[in-house]
């Protein structure tokens, strides 16, 4: 559309700009948060320019956690990255998998189980949390990172995403690398999967925030401080009845937080879209 | 080197339609066969039949003399080029021509030898280390060619190798696949539904219809002596015009009560039976006269460059007469044509076979 109205190009703008300040002035109060200590944010003003205790904040938080949680965040980030990479991964492995399977293979109810796999996309984790709990529970794997990583794996989504794919991919393409001398296993890996390169970038992203980002399933099984993940960390270093809360480490942890997602983001952000708007065959 | 022989090969699909009804047929070593057909007569279904991507119903296919029925489409000895080229896109052109060979376990200073070969055949050299997508249609097309040349199997599948690139292109690769199909010798087999490459390509024109051969023989064969009304029509452009008319006696028949004579009419039809007379645009003589000749209305004129086509009816029917241009004024109304009797196709109007000399 070509427009050339400065009022309503001017009202456009700001409507813009508002909206991202609503969306990132409480992101920004938490990074400035994470530069005061606590006595400066408590007594209620707190600049909106950074303070000089970031170093000490960051060096504290990662290291030694808050004075009553006292869990070093860098050890919580580190269970949540195992999480997230083993979810993103584990995702990715067993979707791929189940999405060629489904497409190229011809095998009695195949059709079942392609609806079967599609059906759990109406059940997510919070739906089937307690049948998965007790799953978990009896094998033995509270506060594990398998117990951690594994109900989380199965996915519709990343199925389907690869399912719709590898249905764009020319028959022709499969037929001459038979042709070529190529058996189902070469055809995969010689061909969908460098071909995919940019559908896997697209999940990995999606699930990676997704793994970084779980609370309650975390929350459920991990008992064990060191198995915490840094979502629970926050909350942890809020929930303080008879204490002050610590809100610079608290926001320091929130920032802490954010910057793995950001970061994975920010270096496939090109690929990510990419792969969600592939057309070329 | 081998040829390619096909004895009542079936193919009946889930539903028990069946795409390929029987078809027999033997393709000597080193010629080139060319099935054509409107789409849906089962061409393609025969060629990937013959490739090994579709299963055999009934019959068999034999590659020399070795019956590959069950045999894997790596271990044929054939190779492919397919309708949109099928390239691996991620992979560079030399690749492409590699992998098949790769996977094969052919050693790497041959399969360089056989690439650099291909490509210096095919005049891709310069393309080598180029994706795909960087390419044009032709070269495409190229590097899809030289895929299947450096295998140096023993036939050659083509499966409407052309029908993606635009006209000028299509007559130009054309030429090519005739003139390399000539230095390599190997058997090849194309698919198509273009009666233009088919003519000019094929040592053998396989004519299919509905699951079936229609008719088997050289390009020549086939345009002079069409064994059936389809294969008459379909084969020769614009197409033979059909007009109904009746026997009048050995050697006549009449058409909307104009008496023609005809060389290869069949001996004892009889006087007054029904008959389709085949006559090709280019054959009959627009303002001429002759021994035998035919009036015709012209609705409109078509404008081709060097020729004309005059577009109307002769008793009643649909009628098209090809005239060179300059030959006969455009607004001309009325014509009448002069007819060879050599010339004339008859065919029955019950079964459709050609009713000539036996």
């Amino acid at each position: 559309m070509v427009e050339n109205r400065p009022f309503a190009q001017f009202m456009a703008y700001l409507t813009l700009a508002l909206g991202v300040v609503i969306v990132a002035f409480p992101v920004y109060l938490a990074v400035m948060a994470s530069t005061f200590d606590t006595a400066t944010i408590i007594n209620g003003n707190m600049p909106l320019v950074p303070g000089d205790q970031a170093a000490e904040n960051y060096n504290r938080t990662l290291l030694y956690g808050g004075m009553h949680a006292r869990q070093p965040v860098g050890g919580m980030m580190f269970n949540s990255m195992i999480m997230a990479l083993g979810i993103a991964i584990g995702k990715i492995l067993i979707s791929i998998l189940s999405a060629f399977a489904v497409v190229y293979f011809k095998f009695p109810f195949r059709k079942t189980a392609f609806w079967i796999i599609f059906i759990t996309l109406m059940l997510p984790v919070e739906v089937r949390i307690y049948p998965t709990y007790k799953i978990v529970a009896d094998l033995g794997l509270l506060d594990t990172y398998t117990g951690l990583v594994m109900p989380l794996i199965a996915s519709a989504t990343g199925t389907l995403l690869f399912r719709q794919f590898f249905m764009t991919i020319p028959d022709e393409l499969l037929e001459a690398s038979k042709i070529d001398g190529a058996g189902a296993f070469r055809f995969f890996k010689d061909t969908l999967l460098p071909l995919s390169m940019t559908t896997i970038a697209a999940l990995f992203v999606i699930q990676f925030i997704y793994g970084w980002n779980q609370y309650l399933w975390p929350l459920l099984i991990t008992t064990k401080s060191s198995m915490q993940t840094i979502v629970i960390g926050i909350k942890m270093m809020i929930t303080t009845t008879d204490a002050l809360t610590e809100w610079n480490v608290a926001m320091t942890t929130a920032v802490l937080a954010m910057l793995p997602p950001v970061l994975v983001v920010i270096f496939m952000q090109r690929l990510f879209v990419k792969g969600l708007v592939e057309t070329e065959k | 080197m081998a040829g390619v022989t096909l004895d009542t090969v079936r193919k009946i699909y889930a539903g028990n339609v069946e795409a390929v009804k029987g078809v027999s047929l033997g393709i000597e070593d080193g010629s080139f066969c060319v099935l054509v057909g409107p789409s849906g007569c089962g061409k393609s279904t025969l060629l990937r039949m013959i490739a090994g991507l579709e299963t055999i119903s009934g019959g068999e296919v034999k590659i020399g003399d070795r019956v590959v029925n069950q045999v894997e489409p790596a271990d044929r000895d054939i190779a492919m080029v397919f309708q949109n080229y099928a390239l691996y896109p991620h992979m560079s052109v030399y690749d492409n021509m590699a992998y098949g060979l790769r996977n094969r376990g052919t050693p790497k200073d041959e399969i360089d030898k056989r690439v650099k070969e291909a490509a210096r055949i095919l005049a891709i050299e310069s393309f080598l280390a180029r994706k795909p997508r960087q390419l044009s249609g032709g070269q495409r097309q190229r590097v899809a060619m030289g895929r299947a040349i450096v295998r140096k199997p023993q036939v050659f599948l083509f499966d409407e190798p052309l029908s993606n690139l635009d006209a000028k292109l299509r007559v130009q690769m054309r030429v090519e696949i005739k003139r390399l199909q000539r230095a390599l010798g190997v058997t090849s087999i194309y698919v198509t539904h273009d009666q233009v490459e088919a003519m000019t390509l094929s040592d053998k024109l396989v004519v299919m219809s509905g699951g079936q051969i229609e008719q088997v023989g050289t390009p020549s064969e086939v345009y002079r002596r069409p064994e059936t009304r389809f294969v008459a029509t379909f084969i020769g452009s614009p197409p033979m015009n059909i007009l109904p008319g009746t026997v009048e006696g050995p050697g006549r028949v009449s058409v909307g009560g104009q008496s023609i004579a005809v060389t290869d009419m069949r001996d004892g039809l009889t006087p007054g039976s029904a008959i389709e007379v085949g006559l090709r645009p280019e054959d009959v003589q627009a303002g001429g006269t002759g021994a035998s000749s035919l009036s015709m209305d012209v609705d409109f004129v078509e404008e081709l460059g060097a020729t004309q086509l005059f577009h109307g009816k002769v008793a009643g029917a649909e009628f098209i007469v090809q005239a060179s241009t300059g030959q006969l004024p455009a607004d001309t109304r009325q014509l009448t044509l002069a007819v060879d009797p050599g010339n004339v196709h008859l065919f029955d109007p019950q079964t459709t076979k050609r009713l000539g000399r036996v």
